[in-house]
């Protein structure tokens, strides 16, 4: 679609793209350089529109702070833990569902798709008087057990899709060549697996590290909270006076891993996440 | 398939592979659901929190809800968010999708990366972002307005519901954008040109042809894209909770999910939240029964 555009009408689109660009990117740009801002410059009434000499020390202050070294440990935590469940899981029923026909296959795949469309509000209330009830509120273990919950639809949707892009052909051939179904499936399928697998799991990184409501209700103790939850505490206490400066480094330190991870993971998500919308 | 490997299917290794995600989804989503169908036709308040068993009021927590003309107005208020959200986000995306097509190859670059950086931004850290740029003293919005000569010196836009929404829809709206626009633009790409150019032979002009050759092929991307808003702008709770948070208003701004939260966690009444929360699942299941549909058709085939 994208041939022959007149002049004057490429000129205005790319015009009017460099506004797209800038209007975009500023907010991420406003939270990266404000965070190399010292207070005073923060808050006086003129604003810095482009800061090159930059500080350290709203960085410092925070990595100082025992309030974010807790939530990282929570969510670094939690998140690993619920990559390393969902994956597990995820993997063996994508493989299930991939090599075999069973019975009840459609239907497990029907249940997976119809659970992406359950709101997460829709359900926090009996979650947390569940967890609540076997003692689990405020622990890692109690999160992950809801966060593996989330992310699994979506995880073994997409391993799926992996599995069924190694071809059978290959383990029939190392059989053909002595070896078992088990052998052939651990030294030719999964070694295929492998990019598949560190795309899914990464995406299951994304989604838990990010995750605020299902947090927010059951972490409800500020020593076990995870660092969004503390972020949005942090930015409300304003009894010092807001410290932007502190505020805008804590959600910067939050978003360069999700922003490295996610530049890995782009390409698959917009055909993952078209695919299990549109394929079924 | 099946014809190949008749005893494949006999084997209990498929179903035991399935097992662990099966028995969590199980447990983790299924027993909540059935329990807060339970929940919400019982009392459950301050009291049952200490330890006086539950009471069974029927339908009771739901005749309270409905009769209370607060619920309406919350629903009214989440279904005019997320429809106007969801226009508004369909309008720009597939804006932008359409304009790259006609973009140099290093402004649409240039555009994608952009987009990208956007879309990979953590919710609550740009929740926290878009705080800073609507802040009363120090943000930069007020701050670039006073300078073009209208009054916004120390203006606060969270503390009155219409600004509220307006600040909420924006970042919602700069969030939701790039989805559309990369699987709107990957959709365009796919519309052959063979095909656009007969047309263009057979007479039609620039709209014509967008309206009966470009729109018609990329429709179903089109219709599953704007659900998937739809369902998304339906939950939003993030941003809606730190709003308020900063601006300290909730009664008047309150969208379902606020409001079960309110209801459930902060007010402890159990029971009532949990009525609710079966209100939210059933609106969900209304405006997704089309998508619902197409998705058994797709599977069946």
């Amino acid at each position: 679609m994208s041939r022959r555009t007149p002049a004057p009408s490429r000129f205005a689109a790319d015009a009017l793209g460099i506004v797209i660009l800038l209007v975009s990117v500023f907010p991420v740009y406003w939270m990266i350089s404000r965070s190399f801002l010292p207070r005073n410059r923060i808050r006086s009434d003129e604003q810095t529109w482009l800061p090159l000499d930059g500080t350290l020390t709203n960085y410092d202050r925070i990595l100082q702070g025992e309030g974010f070294r807790n939530a990282l440990v929570t969510s670094l935590s939690v998140t690993l833990l619920t990559v390393g469940v969902a994956l597990l899981f995820a993997f063996l029923a994508a493989v299930a569902v991939s090599r075999f026909r069973f019975r009840g296959r459609t239907s497990f795949i029907l249940t997976l798709l119809l659970i992406q469309m359950i709101p997460a509000e829709g359900l926090f209330i009996s979650q947390y008087k569940m967890l609540e009830g076997v003692s689990l509120l405020n622990s890692v273990l109690g999160l992950t057990f809801v966060y593996v919950a989330s992310v699994l639809p979506f995880t073994v949707w997409t391993l799926r899709g992996f599995v069924d892009g190694v071809p059978r052909e290959l383990e029939e051939a190392a059989m053909m060549d002595g070896c078992s179904r088990v052998q052939a499936f651990f030294r030719i399928t999964l070694p295929l697996l492998a990019p598949g697998l560190v795309a899914t799991g990464l995406f299951g990184f994304i989604q838990a590290w990010n995750e605020f409501t299902l947090a927010l209700v059951v972490m409800t103790d500020p020593v076990k909270e995870t660092l969004p939850v503390w972020l949005v505490g942090f930015s409300e206490s304003r009894s010092r006076g807001v410290d932007w400066g502190a505020i805008m480094a804590a959600s910067t330190l939050i978003t360069i891993p999700v922003i490295v991870f996610f530049l890995i993971v782009q390409r698959r998500m917009v055909s993952g996440l078209t695919a299990g919308a549109v394929k079924g | 398939m099946r014809g190949r490997h008749p005893a494949v299917r006999r084997t209990p290794l498929p179903a035991g592979l399935v097992l662990p995600a099966a028995a969590l989804l199980a447990l983790a989503l299924g027993y909540p659901l059935v329990r807060q169908v339970v929940l919400s036709l019982q009392e459950f308040g301050l009291a049952q929190q200490f330890g006086r068993p539950p009471e069974w009021v029927g339908l009771g927590n739901y005749r309270e809800l409905l009769g209370d003309s607060y619920l309406w107005t919350v629903v009214l208020r989440t279904v005019v968010f997320c429809f106007v959200n969801a226009a508004l986000t369909m309008g720009v995306g597939v804006g932008i999708a359409l304009l790259m097509t006609r973009m140099s190859r290093w402004v649409r670059l240039a555009v994608q990366g952009g987009l990208l950086l956007t879309w990979a931004t953590p919710v609550v850290a740009a929740m926290i972002v878009w705080q800073f740029l609507f802040d009363t003293q120090y943000g930069v919005v007020n701050s670039v307005l006073t300078s073009l000569g209208s009054d916004h010196d120390g203006h606060s836009w969270l503390i009155e519901p219409m600004s509220f929404f307006t600040v909420a829809t924006i970042i919602v709206v700069w969030m939701s954008v790039p989805f559309v626009v990369f699987t709107v633009y990957a959709a365009l790409t796919q519309v052959s040109e063979d095909v656009v150019e007969a047309a263009e032979i057979d007479g039609a002009g620039a709209w014509q042809r967008m309206v009966h050759v470009v729109m018609p092929t990329i429709r179903p991307v089109l219709l599953v894209v704007l659900l998937l808003q739809v369902i998304w702008d339906l939950r939003v709770f993030t941003q809606i909770y730190t709003l308020q948070k900063a601006g300290g208003i909730t009664r008047d701004t309150n969208l379902l999910g606020t409001y079960i939260y309110t209801l459930g966690i902060k007010g402890g009444d159990f029971g009532t939240a949990a009525a609710a929360a079966m209100f939210m699942l059933a609106l969900t299941v209304v405006l997704t029964a089309p998508y619902l549909r197409i998705m058994f058709r797709q599977e069946d085939d």
